[in-house]
């Protein structure tokens, strides 16, 4: 199978997660849309670095993957906060600022 | 590539010191976090934060003349990129001044007593009266200061993406950690957590894209993979627009400025000041190394896209700002629209567009630090008083502070005589040297209706009569006071005297690769 069908792939993949990311009401789900498409990108990573003969994609694919777990600590961490707070983790729901 | 022929990487642990002084400051923060009694802390977290801070200065300006490519490549410590470290210390070191302050607060600092209590509640009270402190913010700090530095000399897209994580990740916590009106400090931390993640997936999709089209994330490889094909593929094209959001996101550039009024109102007023002067700093600093360095072959591409998005920027941030009525949010839209000016200056891709840019980027960094720090002092017993209304009268009743926060309305508004003036002047004179005149005039009529703004907040400050409740500023301890004295100097240093610092700039070259 051609490398062009994975490129495809997480390209599909990440636009689900951004529609996920505009389009969801819950954090939760919010986050894990963004989570998609950090996992979309890693796919596109691994693909291209078949395609080019290199390793440097899988590598990349790793130090992603790091990223995205301290990113999960920290969004877990400030959207649990503002779920004691308001007893609701809908993203609409905080709008004391706007305008 | 064999594994047995693998080689160690070389690295140069002298040069890379600067780095090495700031994170490991900000790692031991976290042991003494764990480790060191309540009251212990506060005390060592100071000399650890000013120390490191401090000490990773000196480096680089004994370290300045030794420039190269280190660790293998991935970082470039190059006369800008040194620029921009130095900077980004020196308004880390104004930033600490301003979150160590403790008595503009009558409970203490600026900093919720304990981050995860509930807002109001009982246990929220208790720690307060018992006079707890959070001295987390410190290696929090040190770790997006430590992000900041390797975002501007990142040589290496990969290296790219890991520092803009270090700086962004404990930004998005010190955000929700205001001690008063904590909803909205919450608010603003979830928003701008939700929205930097977003942005941060398109720049590594675009970073992706980068490495299928050359094979490769550094950044001369990938300039010279267009030098040599300068035929436009979609990967390039495609992985250019989603680098630049990225970016632009950080930078508050429209489109891509929602969350800037709600992150800048809802912070704690020494965070807004680390975000609003370093991380724009920061963000101009990869901004430009990308532009210049990686992408510069394709810069027929790009150039026209930013041209759009600074004219849009300026007049967008000049526009909505003038509706404001919270002083916060005016100062948020107001950066918004200055990232515009900024921005004409690397559309250029000239090293006068560099060099103004980096100019301009001293001279907003520090006037912004000198507002926060006025911002924070504006206050009463429920927190910063930042509508504006509330602030009428204030030349009555704190004279010398009003008369700061006009110097630095001025210097946003580019009077002459302030740093701001000198400030566009160069970025327009780099603008109109590739006959770029379109750019400029968009540029002229935003800094026109941005005056309006700026000196209406001068008017309100000494012109009207303070209604009921509007307080005095408070008094603040000596550290604010010097964090303010320092900025309100330089503001107006560069504003007279402006030829030592573009020399400077001017000495530190362009772009190594």
């Amino acid at each position: 199978m051609s490398v062009d069908n994975y490129i495809i792939l997480a390209c599909v993949l990440f636009t689900l997660g951004a529609i996920g990311v505009l389009v969801r009401r819950n954090a939760i789900v919010v986050f894990m849309s963004v989570e998609l498409m950090l996992n979309a990108t890693n796919l596109a990573f691994v693909a291209f670095a078949r395609m080019n003969g290199n390793l440097d994609g899988q590598v990349i694919a790793f130090f992603v993957m790091v990223v995205a777990a301290a990113e999960v600590v920290v969004g877990l961490a400030i959207i649990v906060t503002v779920y004691r707070s308001r007893r609701s983790a809908s993203i609409d729901e905080p709008n004391l600022l706007k305008y | 590539m064999n594994p047995e022929v693998m080689t160690a990487p070389s690295i140069d642990y002298i040069a890379l010191l600067p780095y090495i002084i700031v994170g490991a400051a900000g790692v031991i923060g976290v042991i003494v976090e764990a480790f060191v009694g309540r009251n212990g802390r506060r005390p060592i977290q100071l000399v650890l934060a000013f120390g490191s801070l401090i000490g990773a200065f000196g480096v680089l300006v004994v370290n300045r003349t030794t420039l190269g490519l280190q660790a293998e490549g991935a970082i470039a410590i190059d006369g800008p990129g040194i620029l921009f470290m130095g900077l980004i210390l020196l308004l880390a070191i104004l930033v600490a001044l301003l979150m160590s302050e403790r008595q503009l607060d009558p409970a203490g600092d600026a900093f919720a007593p304990r981050a995860s209590a509930l807002p109001g509640s009982d246990d929220e009270r208790e720690l307060t009266t018992r006079g707890y402190f959070q001295t987390e913010i410190w290696p929090l700090f040190l770790f997006s200061v430590f992000g900041m530095m390797l975002f501007v000399t990142a040589s290496n897209l990969l290296v790219l993406f890991i520092a803009l994580e270090i700086m962004s990740l404990p930004l998005y916590l010190m955000a929700g950690m205001s001690r008063r009106r904590r909803l909205l400090s919450q608010e603003a931390a979830l928003k701008y957590f939700i929205l930097g993640a977003f942005s941060s997936a398109f720049l590594l999709f675009g970073i992706a894209l980068l490495y299928g089209y050359s094979g490769s994330v550094e950044f001369s490889v990938i300039a010279d993979a267009l030098a040599a094909e300068p035929g436009q593929t979609a990967l390039v094209v495609g992985g250019v627009a989603l680098l630049s959001v990225g970016l632009l996101f950080k930078i508050g550039a429209v489109p891509f400025h929602a969350w800037v009024p709600d992150v800048y109102q809802g912070s704690p007023a020494p965070v807004t000041a680390f975000m609003a002067a370093a991380v724009k700093v920061t963000a101009f600093g990869a901004l430009l190394r990308v532009m210049y360095v990686a992408l510069g072959g394709v810069r027929w591409e790009w150039e026209p896209l930013l041209w759009i998005i600074a004219g849009l920027t300026m007049l967008f941030g000049s526009v909505v700002a003038i509706a404001q009525t919270d002083m916060k949010r005016m100062i948020a839209y107001s950066s918004i629209a200055q990232a515009g000016f900024i921005l004409i200056g690397v559309s250029t891709a000239t090293a006068e567009g560099l060099y103004a840019s980096i100019f301009y980027l001293v001279a907003y960094g520090f006037t912004t630090i000198g507002i926060f720090a006025i911002i924070a002092m504006v206050r009463d017993a429920g927190g910063e008083m930042t509508r504006l209304d509330q602030w009428a009268g204030l030349g009555k009743r704190s004279p010398l502070v009003a008369v700061s926060f006009g110097i630095f309305m001025f210097a946003l508004a580019s009077f002459p005589l302030t740093s701001g003036f000198i400030a566009k002047f160069l970025v327009f004179e780099s603008a109109l040297a590739v006959d770029n005149l379109g750019l400029v005039i968009v540029g002229v009529i935003a800094s026109v209706m941005a005056a309006f703004f700026y000196i209406r907040v001068v008017v309100i400050m000494f012109f009207r009569e303070p209604v009921e409740g509007s307080p005095a500023a408070a008094v603040p301890s000596a550290t604010t006071t010097l964090a303010l004295a320092v900025s309100a100097a330089v503001t107006v240093i560069l504003g007279v005297l402006p030829e030592p610092v573009i020399n400077l700039i001017e000495q530190a070259g362009v772009f190594l690769r």
